[in-house]
């Protein structure tokens, strides 16, 4: 058996690089031409995100007759569509932030990833609100802005929290990130040659000149943004977690709603982001900055969020039982064994079934069975929003109007648009910006900080 | 060479402890004008080099408070002053709901603010147009080394003394940086013909999209929803019913909604005998009597009851409510003229309920008494 010493910290940078190295190994995908595969990827995308554009098209001008919701499930594919997105977004600030201020130097290597991950996913969740609204060209009535007709939103609505909480949430993450790029963009515009480039970057490096006095000031703001992203994150999904348990319906009414999207938005995050990373290493060589450690470490916080997972999902059938209410038990019965049985039962084994594999170690640490149940992570995270949605509103409190969910081609179309929103959004970004905080990895690489103050 | 300007010397190191050593000693002699620089931020250097704790602690502060204050505000006033709305039987103020808003409106003002304030405050940003750009120092900061200067502004600066003392802690180079020509010629150029041929082109621009989207765009499917909808409005006719009209009568023999069955249809001395005003002439009925009496019956018979019609001969003008006869009517006989309308006056039924009715009916007594005064009345 191996002997681990643990005061030390183990090294995170595999292989003990130079500062101008990293600099070379994280600008690569922006300097070299990319691969007939980057193209292959980009154009499978833009085809994804092309089909979406048609069918929104389509709902703009017929309206949303089109798509699969009536009475009584008025909230379908919409609604599980932007839960599921912005959850994924989730992970992003939890690496970035709430481990910054745990100071887990692991994240360094997909901080800036996972940054940029969040705000793809919440631009693409953001879209769901605006067009389900049926007429989006209307949506600036959803901000309290002063109009000629006196309206203003009513605050008391979970609704319009969710507003608040998405765009807010997007403008503190885009600073975050933006804040974040900066030093790394000066770094860019000091070793380009084309005279482009340089201007663009000259523009948004704003002329930072690596001053330590500027530094003094970066790292407080660093630790202030991460410190306001902190209950910030925490509270976005809370608050899309209201747009049902404050309303009144059994199933949705609960207390557990918001601890419990948070985790299963953590979850569903860091599935999302393990999945792409393992595919960005691999393709661009940066297996040694964004390492099997990293990887394995994330497996584990998934691990961990799969069973605070199954855990509500076990204590919300205790409750529907423990309250004695005949409505919240028919739904809970009716969730596991009535007419959407099969989602929820790919949700259950995806969500948590699979996930235990990661108690072992050997899977934690290859490729190719955590790619596989990342993947499945986020297909049983998409079904428990759609369970959730779209099964207590089958059946909701007149038999008469009972109705059965089937989307049709737009939804479903929708639904691959908006992949192929964040997947173009992300193939874009991996060839414009640096995928990996330069500036963060040199900071903690060895030899690159004093020995002693 | 010799004409340029000298900005500053500036030693790069590729070992950090090197650096923190020259920094210590940079301070012990006292220059105030000097900096480091470094792709990353190296631990241990604000002290060193005595930097002030930095405010931006105290600023996010004070923004997300602003925010806070901000969003009681906005929420207080929409909410219970400008539009109150009663929702779920809550109060106008209902402060728990309002919480939310007020977190992402306090984390909002206070990350973007302190941002703001840091960039373009504190740090001067955008400014490309720094000394050390595009200089070697700055670019082998950049790649791999970490690098200090000593500015010429500053009071202690002598060239040589600073190599010497520089290169007694071995850097690995020592450069002169200067000011390159334009950044010390440099004059603002607002009026170039360039950029006010762009501004022109912009202005165009945003004015063409700006008529286009108001005046064409909005016009066209689906943004025309509002003026196609399939209803009727009020005296619009109608192709679906026979008689054409787009405007229903109730059905005949149906007393609508909170309206009590008239007996006394085709009857009015009847009515007169055996209706009695139920109202008290109080000061809220007489309020109530005047303001719907100014409203459907002053067109006709003029604001105080005297014929004086205010439709110019548009509508033939009604007796006076002054006259012997109506005084010596009484009220419920009034009150039939209302309901059932008389001569050419029609029924103001659908118009006015039964308490609005016999409101007018007192507020016709006070008009009348007020033009025939008994004696007792002159106190």
């Amino acid at each position: 058996m191996n002997q681990i010493d643990y005061t030390i910290e183990p090294q995170i940078i595999e292989g003990n690089p130079t500062q101008s190295q990293v600099n070379d190994a994280i600008a690569k995908p922006l300097e070299t031409k990319p691969t007939w595969k980057y193209y292959l990827a980009l154009g499978i995308s833009v085809s994804m995100l092309l089909t979406g554009a048609i069918c929104l098209g389509y709902t703009f001008y017929y309206g949303l007759g089109l798509w699969g919701i009536n009475q009584p499930i008025g909230w379908a594919f919409d609604i599980v569509n932007f839960v599921f997105w912005v959850g994924i977004g989730h992970a992003g600030t939890l690496i970035s932030a709430i481990l910054f201020l745990f100071r887990q130097k692991w994240r360094t290597g997909i901080a800036r990833f996972a940054e940029a991950m969040t705000i793809f996913a919440v631009m693409t969740a953001g879209l769901f609100p605006l067009i389900h609204t049926g007429r989006p060209w209307l949506d600036g009535y959803l901000f309290p802005l002063p109009n000629q007709h006196h309206l203003w939103v009513n605050f008391t609505s979970p609704l319009i929290w969710d507003v608040f909480a998405v765009s807010t949430y997007l403008t503190v993450s885009f600073v975050f990130w933006y804040i974040g790029l900066i030093p790394d963009l000066a770094i860019l515009r000091d070793r380009t040659k084309s005279k482009v480039k340089k201007i663009i970057y000259s523009i948004f490096s704003l002329g930072w000149r690596h001053s330590n006095t500027h530094w003094h000031h970066y790292e407080m703001i660093y630790l202030v943004l991460a410190g306001f992203a902190t209950p910030l994150v925490l509270s976005v999904h809370t608050i899309v977690s209201f747009d049902f348990a404050v309303s009144i319906l059994p199933g949705w009414h609960t207390t557990i709603f918001p601890p419990y999207f948070v985790a299963g938005a953590v979850f569903s995050g860091f599935a999302m982001v393990q999945n792409v990373l393992i595919v960005i290493r691999k393709i661009f060589d940066l297996e040694h900055i964004i390492t099997l450690d990293i990887l394995e470490k994330m497996n584990k916080v998934m691990l961990a969020t799969g069973m605070m997972v199954g855990y509500a999902y076990g204590m919300e059938f205790f409750i529907a039982w423990y309250s004695g209410n005949p409505l919240e038990s028919f739904v809970f019965i009716n969730r596991a064994f009535g007419n959407y049985a099969w989602a929820y039962w790919i949700m259950v084994s995806c969500n948590v079934i699979f996930t235990q594999l990661f108690w072992i170690k050997k899977i934690r640490r290859s490729i190719i069975p955590m790619f596989i149940i990342g993947v499945l992570v986020n297909v049983g995270m998409w079904f428990e929003r759609f369970v959730i949605v779209v099964t207590t509103t089958s059946r909701d409190f007149l038999p008469t109007s009972w109705d059965y969910f089937k989307p049709t081609l737009y939804d479903i179309g929708i639904l691959i648009g908006s992949f192929g929103l964040f997947f173009t959004l992300v193939i874009l970004f991996i060839r414009a910006l640096p995928v990996v905080s330069i500036s963060e990895v040199k900071a903690i690489l060895p030899n690159s900080q004093p020995k002693h103050h | 060479m010799e004409s340029r300007k000298l900005y500053a010397i500036g030693a790069l190191f590729n070992d950090p402890n090197k650096l923190v050593k020259l920094a210590k000693k940079i301070v012990e002699q006292g220059y105030k004008n000097w900096d480091v620089h470094s792709s990353f931020p190296i631990h241990g250097l604000p002290k060193i080099m005595r930097l002030k704790w930095s405010p931006l602690g105290y600023v996010a502060l004070i923004l997300g408070l602003t925010g806070t204050t901000f969003g009681l505000f906005l929420t207080w006033w929409t909410m219970s002053v400008d539009y109150p709305l009663i929702i779920g039987g809550k109060p106008w103020f209902s402060f728990p709901a309002f919480v939310p808003v007020l977190f992402e409106l306090t984390v909002l003002l206070a990350s973007v603010g302190t941002a703001i304030v840091m960039l373009f405050i504190i740090f001067k940003f955008p400014n490309n147009r720094h000394p050390l750009h595009d200089t070697d120092y700055l670019k082998k900061v950049s790649s791999d080394n970490c690098g200090l200067i000593i500015e010429a502004k500053d009071k202690k600066f002598n060239y040589d003394e600073i190599k010497s003392l520089f290169s007694q802690f071995e850097p690995d180079s020592i450069i002169d940086i200067y000011y390159q020509e334009e950044e010390t010629s440099y004059k603002p150029k607002v009026f170039d013909w360039k950029f006010i041929v762009f501004l022109i082109v912009v202005a165009i621009l945003t004015s063409a999209i700006g008529y286009l989207f108001n005046n064409v765009i909005l016009y066209l499917p689906p943004f025309d929803f509002m003026m196609n909808q399939h209803k009727l409005n009020p005296q619009e006719a109608s192709t679906f019913f026979n008689d054409g009209f787009g405007m229903r009568k109730p059905v005949p023999g149906t007393v609508a909604r909170g309206e009590a069955f008239y007996p006394f249809k085709g009857k009015p001395d009847e009515a007169g005998t055996k209706l009695i005003n139920p109202l008290l002439p109080s000061k809220e009925n007489l309020e109530l009597g005047k303001s719907k009496y100014n409203t459907f019956c002053s067109p006709c018979h003029g604001w105080r009851g005297e014929g004086d019609s205010r439709l110019n001969g548009q509508f033939p003008n009604p007796p006076s409510l002054h006259s012997e006869k109506v005084r010596n009517w009484s009220d419920g006989r009034i009150y039939h003229v209302i309901v059932e309308g008389q001569n050419i006056m029609p029924s103001y039924s659908k118009q006015l309920t039964e308490k609005e009715r016999w409101a007018i009916v007192l507020y016709i007594r006070a008009l009348q008494r007020s033009l025939n005064a008994k004696q007792e009345d002159v106190q």
